[in-house]
């Protein structure tokens, strides 16, 4: 089977996300592409987990609903998902605690007495996972010894019991179906937030601040652990308005700082973000999205800050947003957000979500352009250093503390070139044009990057229009019905010639979004570009492929 | 006054009289003393909350970060920990660090991060035309309170203490000597200090001749002391008309937050053989 997919389902608190991980990258030993779909509630134990495993030749970001394997650690796993069972599906289950009961019976079960094993090995209970992962590989035909060479890098403590559980699993199951190896390489596997994360590292960054909040928390929680390595400060600080201005307070200095929030702590960040704009210290903002309003869906997924990053802050004031889909784009844009955010002095929002942030990806570094990092103009020692001194392009040179030729003056009043407070009609309205400028030298710029993208059938006049994490579900659909994807990646300043180029031939345009509203529909709409349908999910879980084919073909019929 | 030049062109609009011109002129005096004993005043770093006091910043040609109303203190934490060779001197108004941005204050004081707070306690918000504070008394008539305030004060220094801050000192704006001996002193402790500045609004709410009829300066008091400084801290509860104890009330070495922090070299080089190194363990 080149398409596979398997469900792993229990209580939160028991390692079922981490099991989930480690299959993926036992599957991916095979030369598999991998996409893990994590699914799970806002609370520490008990509720209902599960991660869907899907592997396949090429690389995919997407799940499907039908499963070929579940492995059922409890009975909830079974009941909430039998329906995803298929013909020559198997279940792997507990049969100490598992009753299968209203299943096809064309299914193949295969029951493992996992409570007697942990029981008679004196394991804890979290070993019920090393359990089924021995049973399943045994199932699916893959080596022994691919299973240990995984698990030697992910348990660092209680190997040997650890294979002990493992090895009874093994050796209680049987062969079911054969698992093929594809003669691929195989590729390393991120989370977005990871992508993201690396991306940061490799446009310079020196300092990242974030108060904890699903789903960038592991944004904060990665570039923690690898601080050591990459020279970096990573802080968290008592809110998100302290991250913020923590956070301009390094890039005064010189130092290029990103912050790790969601909509929440956007909001808090607001006043910073718009401070940012007016003293020209450059930011970068990982907003990862999740349902609203207010405290809405904690740990599910949305595409609904769109318009709140256009707009967050009080005033007008340039700004450059992008929305990644995979993740060498996130790891590419997130470079060039610190790049660009240096280049032009200016806050930077890279819109991720938590299908992007939390869903595991394989990444192919060969594939992502070129990433130079920018050197921001520095002040020619020539002229007396003004901090806001005019240019042709609105950019003014820079210079840092400690330097003993120049006094470094910002201001969140409006000010002079000097930076020092002014309230005179002809200077305020001189400054406020020489920020906005900025804006149309980055639109410039952007020329040179993929801002759209296109995949599919480029031929066809029916169009799916999507951004951020949707990119990998339509892109398959689109595969498999014939159609063109349309994919904006940089959503501010608009890239309004390569939109309207990637646009060329489509007669019918169909907006796929995660919001109710249509938020991308809305925002191209001011450029006159109209949308025909839309498909809208607002559940807080990813489109998976057949849901979507569905909903596409009932509308081309 | 100093031989260096510290002004900037820009024209100062306080009130005649207000109490700001005594800690700027008070402040100016430390910043002389400090060159001329040999500190680069490029390695000063001004930062200024949104008020009357705000001001200040414009008014001296030094490094400077003109802030957001209640977010001097993270934005001074940004700087120090960005690099903690700076001395970083972040001014505030009473409405601005004790009210919207208390809680940096608390965080700020509870890391012992190294940087100088001098807050200009008015107990009024001047440049919003008349409103009662955080630190205003029980029954102030302002403008949001035209019947009376009907909340006690807070004594800031006293959550200052509660929250681990290593330096505390208060002053008045009749009183210039007295300042500048702890502004200096406030800028050369290790670690987290904050000056109370009972600094007079004439406009809005002028306690001059209240303050200088209640005022003292410590004598034979050991700031070492925590009950002792305690003591001092609490005689005065921004709300009696007991007697306003003036000097350092408190002061303790302790290990700060940047030293604490670890300091990571790396350099750019490393970074892209470690992220190649990165991924080759994701597989």
């Amino acid at each position: 089977m080149d398409d596979f997919s398997v469900l792993i389902g229990g209580k939160a608190g028991f390692g079922i996300d981490k099991s989930g991980i480690i299959i993926g990258r036992i599957l991916n030993q095979l030369g598999r592409r991998i996409y893990i779909y994590r699914d799970y509630p806002s609370l520490i134990r008990g509720g209902h987990t599960f991660s869907i495993i899907r592997s396949s030749q090429e690389r995919i970001s997407t799940h499907k609903n039908k499963v070929d394997i579940i492995l059922a650690l409890n009975q909830d796993t079974f009941n909430f998902h039998k329906e995803r069972l298929q013909d020559n599906s198997v279940v792997i289950f507990d049969s100490d605690s598992v009753k299968l009961e209203g299943l096809n019976p064309k299914v193949q079960v295969l029951g493992i007495p996992i409570t007697s094993i942990i029981k008679a090995e004196n394991a804890p209970e979290i070993m019920r996972n090393t359990c089924i992962i021995g049973a399943f590989v045994k199932a699916v035909r893959i080596k022994w010894e691919i299973l240990e060479s995984v698990f030697k890098k992910e348990f660092t403590r209680e190997t040997d019991l650890n294979f002990k559980v493992a090895r009874r699993g093994y050796e209680e199951a049987r062969e079911a179906v054969k698992m093929v190896s594809l003669l691929q390489e195989p590729l390393p596997l991120l989370t977005g937030n990871q992508a993201v994360g690396l991306g940061l590292i490799k446009g310079g960054l020196n300092a990242f601040l974030a108060y904890p909040m699903t789903p960038t928390s592991p944004v904060l929680h990665f570039l923690a652990e690898v601080a050591g390595d990459f020279g970096l400060k990573v802080i968290h600080p008592e809110s998100e308005i302290g991250v913020i201005l923590m956070a301009l307070g390094f890039s005064y200095m010189g130092k290029k700082v990103a912050v790790g929030t969601s909509g929440g702590g956007f909001c808090l960040m607001a006043e910073g973000v718009s401070f940012s704009g007016m003293a020209e210290l450059p930011l970068v903002v990982v907003l990862g999205q999740r349902p609203g309003p207010s405290t809405g869906l904690p740990t599910y997924s949305a595409q609904t800050e769109l318009h709140f990053a256009l707009n967050a802050g009080q005033g007008e004031f340039a700004r450059f947003i992008v929305a990644p889909g995979d993740t060498q784009e996130a790891y590419f844009w997130s470079a060039q957000a610190l790049n660009l955010s240096w280049k032009y002095q200016i806050p930077s929002v890279i819109l991720t979500d938590k299908n992007l942030g939390e869903g595991v990806f394989n990444f192919d570094q060969s594939s992502v352009p070129e990433i130079k990092e920018v050197t921001p103009g520095l002040w020619d020692r020539e002229s007396s250093y003004k901090r806001y001194r005019d240019s042709e392009s609105g950019v003014s040179a820079l210079a840092f503390v400690p330097d003993k030729d120049a006094v470094i003056k910002v201001n969140s009043y409006e000010h002079d070139e000097y930076g020092i407070t002014t309230e005179d009609t002809q200077q305020s309205t001189f400054m406020q044009n020489k920020r906005l400028r900025k804006e149309k030298y980055l639109q410039e710029e952007l020329e040179k990057f993929e801002t759209v993208k296109v995949y599919g059938n480029k031929d066809s006049s029916m169009g799916l229009l999507c951004w951020g994490s949707n990119k990998g579900v339509c892109i398959e659909a689109a595969q498999n019905l014939g159609l063109k994807v349309i994919q904006p990646l940089v959503l501010w300043p608009f890239p309004v010639k390569k939109f309207q180029a990637a646009l060329s031939g489509v007669k019918r345009l169909i907006c796929v979004e995660d919001n109710a509203q249509g938020q991308l529909a809305r925002l191209i709409k001011t450029f006159n570009f109209k949308v025909d349908n839309q498909i809208l999910k607002y559940d807080g879980r990813p489109f998976s492929l057949g849901e979507l084919e569905e909903k596409i073909k009932g509308i081309i019929k | 006054m100093s031989p260096i030049n510290l002004n900037t062109y820009a024209q100062n609009t306080w009130c005649p009289g207000c109490g700001n011109f005594s800690i700027l002129n008070a402040f100016k005096m430390v910043l002389g003393e400090l060159t001329a004993e040999g500190f680069p005043l490029e390695n000063i770093v001004l930062v200024s909350g949104i008020g009357c006091h705000a001001k200040i910043v414009d008014y001296l040609n030094v490094n400077s970060f003109y802030s957001l109303h209640g977010r001097a203190v993270p934005v001074a934490e940004g700087i120090k920990l960005a690099n903690p060779k700076v001395k970083v001197i972040g001014f505030a108004g009473d409405g601005d660090a004790y009210g919207e941005g208390l809680e940096h204050l608390i965080f700020a004081a509870k890391r012992n991060i190294d940087i100088t707070m001098i807050i200009h306690n008015n107990r009024v918000y001047g440049l919003t035309t008349g409103q009662y504070t955080p630190t205003s008394p029980l029954g102030f008539k302002g403008r949001s309170t035209p019947g009376g305030s009907q909340e006690s004060p807070l004594n800031p220094l006293e959550v200052m203490l509660a929250s681990q801050a290593t330096f505390l000192a208060r002053g008045t704006s009749h009183g210039i000597d007295l300042l500048k001996k702890i502004f200096k002193e406030a800028i050369m402790h290790k670690g987290f200090s904050l000056v109370d500045v009972l600094q007079v609004c004439v406009t809005y709410y002028n306690m001059y001749e209240y303050y200088d009829r209640r005022v003292y300066e410590l004598k034979d008091h050991n700031a070492q002391d925590y009950n002792q400084a305690s003591n001092k801290i609490r005689e005065w509860n921004y709300d009696s008309d007991n007697p306003i104890a003036l000097g350092v009330l408190y002061k303790k070495e302790l290990p700060t937050f940047e030293e604490r922090f670890p300091e990571h070299k790396a350099t750019d080089a490393d970074r892209d053989f470690k992220i190649k190194e990165f991924l080759k363990n994701s597989i």
